[in-house]
């Protein structure tokens, strides 16, 4: 069990938690295999998913992982609720803690958003993604796959390709991946990698091709279409041209490179089909590893006596 | 009333006073100052015997400085319009008890103070129900919209000493221009708000890699330097009498320090928060620490303190921003920029005495006797026959910042729990006693 309620971001995270967090999810994907795939271990408790900005993958993932694990759950959508309005964060989530939540996961377009509730509140707090800042158990279930399909993590070459500044799923994935001994290198145009990120013991690579060589694990992040047209880069089609996963950029890995997408993909912009659907692709494992890995999370911090 | 403030030690460099001595008040004015001898003081006694009758206060200053009624060119008092943030009267107290004497507020209320009925709706509130003196600024352009100048002219005959669109830049090049030609007739300051707004754009903190690792837009110190670097060639072109507000960072105190030296007619300010803490207070999503311009890094810090040494910054000022603790108490990304900083700045800026970055002398210059000169105010000096504006300052007290017992209504402070040595004591303001 950890000593903490919430899990907020990577970055707070010593390598012994991150390790636990993986071996116990390693635990909890056996159950989700079985015919019968739930455990009693939550039975009782409630999940509150209070998401403020759409998702499919990440709220369902959650919703499965607590129930899997015996909870009630409760999908909190922004749209019917009172945000509209004109509702505080605050006593939105004052709201949801006491109609009984034990968890409550948040996401939201504001960095920091889930650091507020958990100043505020006695629930867990979960991050499922606030702002550009992080997405941890989207990291725990990437570094999750990696363990799973390379063994340790440890000395591996990474590289993560595409929208680094608004990404947190590529922040949270540094922090764990860096934790974990891998060596992670950025690709992607200057203006979507800060140049900060070198200060977190990171390589850039502006050219995809150079960055590419000697990769063993290939983390591809969706292009998101409002950036086209604010001066990050000129059209989805230079993009494309430039850092788009092809299959012949993929040969420049090697053969035993595994490609990774948190979803949702825009084939054909930052990845072709032939290869989100080919050998190379663990995007699905991903998918899966989710559930167990979130199970772990709610898991570990339920420990904690409130 | 008369009141004897005895013993005190009396610092005002527009008088090169910098002695123990006593001063008389009589009726709101300064009757008498006057040295104590050392004989006097050897034996302990310190001003003269047979004026202890009633209605003739005496204060004993031994062991105090007592400085001249300090101004702050820079506050918002928010009214009217947003009379739930501070008003008037509580944001005039709240200077009062920091050791002020006159304030001179910002036009960002609402309505804007871009006519002469706001002008002189806030001049007669001042009048009525502040503690100590106000000094409306007005809009530089209608409506803070950087489009069309406000009738400067109109409002400085209603009370306005100076113009700024605070908070809001004037991006248009050509109308900063106007502005700075056209307020010449009128022989007033133009205080300049620096910062490129399509550079910083949302930007919500200082850009770097705090900003990156919290996931927070950055505003970096460019769009500041940039349009520093832009009014003062301006002014150059222009004329007019430049002051830029709240200066943040490294660049910009170097490039201020050049331009001076080329002869530029320009004065500058910075703000205690930005020579005492660093971008590190947002750590954690502080909303009390989101400020415009944003906290800067340590090397930033260093090289206001050298400002301020050198004289490229004249002025200390707080830009005082008092929030309501809802509007702050939510995402950082929405909280409103602003610190509460009127009953913390004398103790944060004597920590520069502290340091041996200024001599007390030069600190009463940066926040009273260069503000005045600055504002054309005839405050900021202690001699006879001047309004009797006083501020006594315990050197050595020692105190927890407690937000609870500001008596601003704005408790937004990222110094909530800090220990500060040098308080004001005691306020005198036009012959009133604060304490």
């Amino acid at each position: 069990m950890l000593n903490k309620k919430d899990l907020l971001g990577i970055k707070e995270l010593s390598l012994e938690e991150i390790i636990l967090f993986l071996d116990t999810a390693a635990g909890f994907k056996d159950v989700i295999g079985r015919d019968i795939k739930k455990v009693p271990a939550l039975r009782g408790k409630t999940t509150v998913n209070l998401f403020f900005e759409p998702s499919t993958r990440t709220r369902t993932s959650f919703e499965l992982a607590a129930k899997r694990l015996s909870m009630d759950v409760i999908n909190f959508s922004v749209p019917t609720s009172s945000v509209v309005k004109g509702e505080g964060l605050i006593d939105t989530a004052l709201t949801v803690q006491a109609l009984g939540a034990d968890f409550i996961i948040i996401r939201h377009a504001s960095s920091g958003a889930p650091y507020l509730l958990a100043k505020h509140l006695k629930a867990s707090i979960i991050n499922a993604g606030d702002g550009t800042n992080e997405h941890p158990t989207q990291a725990l279930l990437d570094a999750f796959t990696i363990r799973e399909k390379k063994g340790d993590i440890k000395g591996l070459e990474i590289a993560i390709v595409g929208d680094i500044a608004h990404s947190r799923v590529a922040k949270s994935n540094i922090y764990c991946l860096t934790k974990l001994g891998a060596r992670v290198r950025l690709i992607g145009p200057p203006t979507l990698i800060p140049d900060e990120v070198k200060e977190l013991g990171v390589g850039v690579f502006h050219n995809m091709e150079e960055g590419l060589k000697n990769v063993d694990v290939l983390m591809m992040l969706r292009i998101q279409m409002e950036r086209q047209g604010k001066g990050f880069f000129p059209s989805t089609d230079e993009y494309s041209r430039n850092w788009g996963l092809t299959s012949e950029r993929l040969a420049l890995a090697g053969d035993s490179v595994i490609v990774m997408h948190p979803g949702p993909m825009n084939r054909g912009i930052e990845i072709v089909s032939e290869i989100a659907d080919g050998p190379n692709s663990v995007i699905l494992d991903q998918v899966t590893n989710g559930i167990a890995v979130r199970m772990a999370v709610m898991y570990l911090l339920s420990g904690v006596k409130r | 009333m008369k009141i004897a403030i005895k013993g005190g030690h009396i610092i005002d460099p527009s008088q090169a006073t910098d002695w123990i001595g006593d001063i008389f008040i009589d009726n709101g004015r300064i009757k008498e100052v006057r040295k104590q001898s050392a004989t006097l003081r050897s034996l302990g006694k310190g001003g003269q015997s047979g004026r202890d009758d009633p209605g003739f206060r005496t204060i004993d200053a031994k062991g105090m400085f007592v400085l001249p009624g300090l101004i702050d060119m820079h506050v918002h008092l928010r009214e009217p319009g947003f009379e739930y943030k501070e008003t008037i009267c509580t944001g005039t107290l709240a200077a009062v008890k920091g050791g002020f004497t006159a304030v001179c507020c910002m036009p960002n209320t609402f309505p804007v103070n871009d006519n002469a009925s706001v002008t002189e709706f806030i001049k007669r509130k001042a009048s009525q129900e502040g503690h100590c003196m106000v000094f409306p600024i007005g809009a530089i352009t209608k409506s803070q919209k950087g489009i069309e100048l406000a009738e400067i002219g109109t409002m400085r005959d209603e009370g306005c000493i100076a113009f700024s669109d605070d908070g809001q830049p004037v991006m248009n090049s050509l109308i900063m221009r106007r502005a700075l030609e056209y307020s010449k007739a009128f022989n007033v300051p133009v205080i300049s708000h620096c910062e490129d707004t399509t550079l910083s754009e949302s930007g919500v903190m200082n850009e770097g890699l705090l900003s990156v690792t919290l996931g927070l837009k950055g505003i970096p110190a460019e769009s500041e330097q940039i349009m520093i670097f832009r009014d003062i060639v301006l002014a150059e072109l222009a004329g007019g009498r430049l002051h830029i507000a709240h200066v943040s960072t490294e660049g910009s105190v170097n490039l201020i320090r050049s331009m001076k030296e080329r002869g530029s007619n320009v004065t500058a300010e910075t703000c205690p928060h930005y020579f005492s803490i660093t971008e590190e207070a947002v750590k954690g999503y502080d909303t009390n620490a989101k400020v415009n311009p944003p906290l800067r890094t340590a090397r930033d810090v260093a090289a206001i303190k050298e400002g301020l040494r050198d004289g490229t910054i004249d002025v200390i000022a707080t830009d005082h921003a008092p929030h309501h603790r809802d509007e702050k108490l939510r995402e950082f990304d929405m909280a409103p920029f602003g610190i509460s900083g009127l009953e913390t700045a004398v103790s944060l800026s004597l920590s520069l005495v502290d340091e041996g970055v200024l001599t007390m002398s030069q600190l009463v210059e940066k926040m009273a006797t260069n503000p005045a000169r600055i504002m054309q105010i005839e405050q900021g000096t202690i001699k006879t026959d001047a309004e009797a504006s006083l501020v006594l300052i315990d050197r050595n007290k020692k105190y927890t910042v407690e937000a609870q017992k500001f008596v601003s209504k704005g408790k937004n402070t990222p110094f909530e729990g800090c220990i500060l040595k040098g308080k004001p004591v005691l306020t005198i303001c036009r012959g009133k006693i604060y304490e």
